[in-house]
C-alpha cells in the first residue's frame, strides 16, 4: 500500500514538474516576445529617423556651401522661415477635441510659428527683390 | 503615417531644399523663396487632414493672428534692422519648440509615441534634448535681439565662476535628462525646462555686440537642431529633414564667421572679448602722433582724380544709415568715369551678409560688390581706398604684429592703395581695441564725422 502511495505520489510529482517546466519555457517565451517586440516598435523608428538625420545633414552641408556670401542675410531669414515647420507638431497638439494646457500650447505655438513663417518669408522677398544687376540699376550706366 | 501624407512631407522636405539651393545665385534666389512658401503651405494643409476638423476654428484663429503680426513686422522692418528681426525670429522658434515639447509631453497620446500613458523609452531622450535646445535657443536669443536693439549695452558681462556655474547647471540638466528617462517623472522635465531657459541667458551674456555675427549664426543652428530633436520625438521625418538643413546651416555661417575673426567656436562662446583692451591699448600706441585730417572738398577733389576706387564699408556705415549717400556719391563718381567698387570683409556688420543687403537696399548692383577673396589682390592697383565706418577690419596689424588681439585674422589690404580715405567719428579704437597703424601713415587722411553728412558733403563738393 505505502509502496503503491509512494509511486503515485512520485507520478503526480513528475507530472507536476512537466507542467511547471512547460509554464517557465511559455514565461520565457513571453518575455523574450515582450522584450524584443515593444522597443522594436518606437527603436526602429529612431533608426529610420537617425537615416533621415544624417543625409539631411550631408544634403544641407552641401547645399549651403553654394550659397554666394552676398546672400547669407537672406540664407538666414529662409531657414529660419523653414525652421518653423516646426508648426507641423504644434497643430497635432492643438488637434485633440477637449481644451487642455497641451491643446492651449499648441495653440500658441501655432501662432508662434506662423509669426515666423509669414514673417521669415515675407522678408526674404523683400531682401531678395533689392539685388539687382547693373543693368537695372538706377541707369547711370558705366562711361 | 499613411503613405499620402509621408508622400507630402517629402515633397516639402525637397522644396525647403531648393529654397536653399536657389540661394546659390541673387538669379535663382526668388524662385527658390518660392519653392520654400510652397513647401510650408503643403506641410501645414497636410497636417490639417491629420486634425480633428472640430478645432480648425481655433487654429485658423492663431494662424491668422501670427501671420498678421509677421507680415507687418516684416514689411515694417529697417533693413538696419534685420539682426535684431533674425534675433527675435529665432526665439520664437525656440519658444515654439519648448511649447510643442510640453505638449507632447503632457499628453503624448496625441502623438501616437506613448502605451498607456507611459512615454517610449526613446521618445523620453529626444523629447528632454529637444526641450533643453529648444530653451537655451529662446532666451539665448532674447538676449541676443536685446544686445542688437540696444536694450541692454552690447559690452559683454563677465562675472566670476561664469563658467563654473554654466558647467553646474549644464550637468544637473543633465542629470536631470537622466531622472526623466528613468522615471518620466514630469518634476524632472520642468527642471530641465528652468535651467536651459537660465543657460540661454547665462551663455549669450558675457559675448560682446561685435561678435553677435557668430551669436546669430550659431542661435541659427540651434533652432534647427530643435526643430530636429522635436522631429525625433514626434517621429516625423519632415521635421527631422527641415531642422538638419537649418542646423547645418547655421553652423557653417558660423564656422565663415568665426574664420572670417580668426577665432575658434570656443572663444567666442566663453566670450569677454574686446571687453577691457579698449582704452589701454588704444593709449598706449596712440599718444600725439599726427594725423592727416581733410575735409568732405579734399576728399572730392581726391576722389574725382582717381582712376578706380574701392569702398570699405563696416558697421558705421550700417548705424549712420549712410549707405544711400554712399550710392549717390559713387554715381557721381561713375559719372566722372571713375572705376567703383566695394569690399566687403565677412564680418562686416552684425550678421552674415548684412552689408550686402544694405548697399543692395540703397541700389547698388550686386556685381559691384565683392567679397575679400575676389578683391583683396587689386587694392595695389588701385588709387583711392574708401573706408566707410570700418576700423578692424583694414587693420594691418593683424599681419605684423603678432603681440596683436587680432593678429591672423584676414583683413583687407586696404594700406596698398595709394591713398586711404578714412571716415570716422573719432580717432576712438575700433571694437577689439587694438590702435590702427594706418591713420598715422603719409597716404592716409582722415574723414571726421558723421559718415552720412560726410558722404552728403562730399556729394555736394562733387556737385560744384
Amino acid at each position: 500500500m505505502p509502496l503503491s502511495d509512494i509511486v503515485s505520489g512520485l507520478n503526480s510529482l513528475a507530472a507536476d514538474q512537466q507542467r511547471l517546466s512547460d509554464l517557465a519555457a511559455e514565461l520565457g517565451k513571453q518575455v523574450q516576445a515582450i522584450t524584443v517586440q515593444a522597443p522594436a516598435a518606437s527603436e526602429g523608428f529612431f533608426i529610420t529617423g537617425l537615416t533621415v538625420f544624417v543625409l539631411a545633414c550631408f544634403v544641407g552641408y552641401y547645399v549651403v556651401w553654394k550659397v554666394t556670401p552676398a546672400l547669407h542675410s537672406p540664407l538666414m531669414a529662409v531657414t529660419n522661415a523653414v525652421s518653423s515647420v516646426i508648426i507641423v507638431g504644434a497643430l497635432l497638439a492643438a488637434s485633440p477635441l477637449e481644451m487642455t494646457v497641451s491643446k492651449a500650447m499648441g495653440l500658441v505655438g501655432v501662432a508662434l510659428a506662423s509669426i515666423n513663417i509669414f514673417g521669415g518669408f515675407i522678408v526674404t522677398q523683400r531682401m531678395l527683390a533689392m539685388y539687382k544687376k547693373k543693368t537695372t540699376g538706377t541707369g547711370k550706366a558705366k562711361k | 503615417m499613411s503613405a499620402t501624407v509621408s508622400l507630402s512631407y517629402l515633397i516639402s522636405g525637397i522644396c525647403f531644399i531648393m529654397a536653399l539651393r536657389g540661394l546659390a545665385s541673387p538669379e535663382t534666389a526668388r524662385q527658390g523663396n518660392l519653392f520654400g512658401m510652397f513647401g510650408m503651405a503643403l506641410a501645414i494643409v497636410t497636417t490639417l487632414f491629420l486634425m480633428e476638423t472640430s478645432s480648425y476654428g481655433l487654429v485658423a484663429v492663431a494662424i491668422g493672428i501670427g501671420g498678421i503680426i509677421g507680415a507687418i513686422v516684416a514689411r515694417k522692418i529697417q533693413m538696419t534692422a534685420l539682426p535684431q528681426l533674425v534675433a527675435a525670429f529665432h526665439s520664437l522658434v525656440g519658444l515654439a519648440a519648448v511649447l510643442v515639447s510640453s505638449a507632447a509631453f503632457l499628453n503624448p497620446d496625441a502623438y501616437g509615441i506613448a502605451t498607456g500613458g507611459s512615454i517610449h523609452l526613446s521618445s523620453l531622450i529626444e523629447m528632454g534634448l529637444g526641450v533643453a535646445i529648444g530653451a537655451i535657443t529662446f532666451t539665448g536669443s532674447l538676449v541676443a535681439f536685446s544686445k542688437l536693439q540696444g536694450l541692454v549695452s552690447g559690452v559683454p558681462l563677465v562675472f566670476k565662476f561664469q563658467h563654473q556655474l554654466n558647467l553646474a547647471l549644464g550637468v544637473i540638466a543633465l542629470f536631470s535628462v537622466i531622472v526623466l528617462v528613468l522615471t518620466q517623472a514630469p518634476f524632472a522635465y520642468w527642471t530641465i525646462v528652468v535651467i536651459s531657459l537660465a543657460l540661454g541667458f547665462l551663455l549669450i551674456l558675457p559675448i560682446g555686440g561685435a561678435d553677435m555675427p557668430v551669436v546669430i549664426s550659431m542661435l541659427n543652428s540651434y533652432s534647427g537642431w530643435a526643430a530636429a530633436a522635436t522631429g525625433f520625438t514626434l517621429e516625423n521625418p519632415l521635421l527631422i529633414i527641415t531642422g538638419a538643413l537649418v542646423g547645418a546651416s547655421g553652423a557653417i555661417l558660423s564656422y565663415i564667421m568665426c574664420k572670417g575673426m580668426n577665432r575658434s567656436i570656443f572663444n567666442v562662446i566663453l566670450g569677454g572679448f574686446g571687453s577691457d583692451g579698449g582704452s589701454t591699448a588704444a593709449a598706449g600706441v596712440g599718444g600725439d602722433r599726427p594725423v592727416k585730417v581733410g575735409s568732405a572738398e579734399d576728399a572730392s577733389f581726391i576722389l574725382k582724380n582717381a582712376a578706380s576706387v574701392i569702398i570699405v564699408p563696416g558697421y558705421g556705415m550700417a548705424v549712420a544709415q549712410a549707405q544711400h549717400a554712399l550710392r549717390e556719391m559713387s554715381d557721381l563718381l561713375k559719372a566722372e568715369g571713375v572705376q567703383v567698387r566695394y569690399a566687403i570683409h565677412p564680418v562686416a556688420g552684425r550678421m552674415p551678409g548684412h552689408m550686402n543687403v544694405l548697399l543692395a537696399e540703397a541700389n547698388v548692383p550686386y556685381d559691384e560688390v565683392l567679397e575679400l577673396e575676389e578683391i583683396n589682390r587689386d587694392f595695389g592697383q588701385t588709387d583711392v581706398a574708401f573706408v566707410i565706418g570700418a576700423n578692424d577690419v583694414t587693420n594691418p596689424a593683424a599681419h605684423n604684429d603678432p603681440q596683436s588681439p587680432i593678429y591672423g585674422m584676414p583683413i583687407l589690404d586696404v594700406e596698398k592703395a595709394k591713398t586711404v580715405l578714412f571716415i570716422k567719428r573719432s580717432m576712438a579704437s575700433g571694437y577689439a581695441g587694438v590702435q590702427n597703424e594706418l591713420f598715422f601713415r603719409d597716404n592716409t587722411m582722415m574723414l571726421f564725422g558723421d559718415a552720412k553728412q560726410m558722404c552728403e558733403n562730399i556729394v555736394k563738393a562733387l556737385e560744384s
